[in-house]
């Protein structure tokens, strides 16, 4: 008999080594996640969280190891592994030039997928985007704009979400915001990787501390 | 494909809202255009007969000042790891990037370029080749200049640095175009050069985008 899909880990990250600049960053690092999965990452500052973020999105080459989705190595199918990803780094990558609006719909159609308006409102309602839809981006706070970064994770429907300091210069309602959408798309089955210093409000959240 | 139409309608659309980006440089192209028959004086011979050449330097020169903010400006905002992480090849991303940019420059600096051709003397028929030839030989310039701007990205004083890398590989470009003009004013065919310059345009296209992902992959790590 198969064994039941749900108890085999969806990613599985084996013995990942990465250098930068010469100096060995982390070295045999190994974790698995299943569905509905948070993976905290800590550390100190310069401890590696952002290059093994960047590492799992082959952003950055690792040097040794293997990063498995699904039972086939990222390596060897990278397309198909940047299709399940939501990526959000230090940068929020938006345009400042264009509005919320235009931002949210051309990262969508980006990632080659035409943006449903209905899932464009959830996520302008669940980030409090209403009201600032149509500013211009260069216009917006910090915080306004880390909502608009996070909006545009949520409008992906991507099942891996990789988090780079999420609740950054995001005030309190905010972040309550953005932990209930984490909490939503933990519930439907997806997964998260998450370098972050706050607690993100998922009581099952798995851990990994980055040592260097 | 709708990922490159989408990355190519974004930056047109980014462009339209700061024209004054693309009015600096066809501003350039007139200016510095026009320098040369003040220096020289007004010898309508000597005019007609440097017209191709100058005509075609300055065109150069216009489309490298753009250049800078190719990749940079995507670079330092974040979204070029989104363009990385895209579902779809790097390469077409690339090459939408710069065919945005020959929409932008190269196919304005072409139509402009009859018009100042008429202050040199050149007659109607070396006018219209004057728009072929850069019709042809500017998405040549977009290619090559995208290549040397993905290979300084990052770099410090990048925009002098790519300059020096771009310009050289376009002399080929530069030769045939303006050679086409002088060809025609002697009363020859210019198939032969339109024919050398579309070759050239062709074997950019074949090559850059590819060298450009991996320049772009480098700058992302």
């Amino acid at each position: 008999m198969a064994p039941p899909l749900l108890d085999v880990p969806l990613l599985n990250v084996a013995d990942l080594a990465c250098r930068r600049g010469g100096r060995p960053v982390f070295d045999r690092l190994s974790f698995a996640l299943g569905a509905g999965e948070l993976l905290a990452l800590t550390g100190r500052n310069g401890s590696g969280k952002t290059t093994l973020l960047r590492a799992l999105v082959l952003l950055v080459r690792p040097q040794a190891g293997t990063i498995v989705w699904q039972g086939s190595n990222v390596q060897d199918d990278p397309e198909t592994w940047r299709g399940q990803l939501a990526w959000l780094g230090h940068l929020d990558g938006l345009k400042g030039d264009l509005t919320v609006r235009e931002n949210l719909l051309g990262a969508e159609r980006l990632r080659g997928r035409p943006a449903a308006d209905d899932r464009l409102d959830l996520a302008l309602v669940a980030f409090d985007l209403n009201a600032l839809a149509h500013r211009a981006v260069r216009t917006l706070s910090a915080g306004q704009r880390r909502r608009t970064a996070l909006a545009r994770v949520m409008l992906t429907q991507a099942p891996v979400w990789l988090l780079d300091e999420p609740l950054n210069a995001l005030d309190s309602a905010a972040q309550q915001a953005f932990r209930s959408v984490l909490q939503q798309h933990l519930a439907h089955g997806g997964l998260a990787i998450a370098a972050t210093h706050a607690d993100l409000g998922v009581p099952n959240a798995r851990t990994l501390e980055l040592t260097a | 494909m709708t990922g490159f139409l989408a990355l190519l309608s974004r930056d047109l659309r980014l462009v339209w809202r700061r024209p004054g980006d693309v009015a600096v440089v066809l501003a350039f192209f007139v200016v510095a255009t026009v320098l040369f028959p003040l220096g020289i004086g007004p010898q309508a011979n000597i005019l007609a007969r440097i017209a191709a050449g100058v005509l075609w330097c300055t065109a150069l020169f216009a489309s490298m000042l753009s250049l800078d903010r190719l990749f940079a400006a995507d670079y330092e905002d974040g979204s070029l790891d989104l363009l990385l992480l895209a579902p779809w090849p790097l390469e077409l991303a690339a090459l939408a990037k710069c065919a945005a940019h020959w929409i932008v420059t190269g196919l304005p600096l072409a139509a402009l370029a009859p018009l100042l051709g008429v202050a040199f003397g050149l007659p109607p028929d070396a006018l219209m080749a004057l728009a072929a030839t850069l019709l042809i030989g500017t998405p040549t310039l977009s290619l090559i200049g995208g290549l040397a701007a993905s290979l300084t990205l990052g770099a410090r004083r990048g925009g002098a640095l790519l300059a020096l890398l771009a310009l050289p590989l376009c002399v080929p470009t530069l030769i045939f175009g303006a050679a086409a003009i002088e060809t025609l004013m002697t009363g020859e065919d210019l198939l032969a050069h339109i024919a050398i310059l579309a070759a050239l345009a062709l074997v950019a296209l074949a090559t850059t985008p590819w060298a450009m992902a991996a320049a772009l992959r480098q700058a992302g790590e």
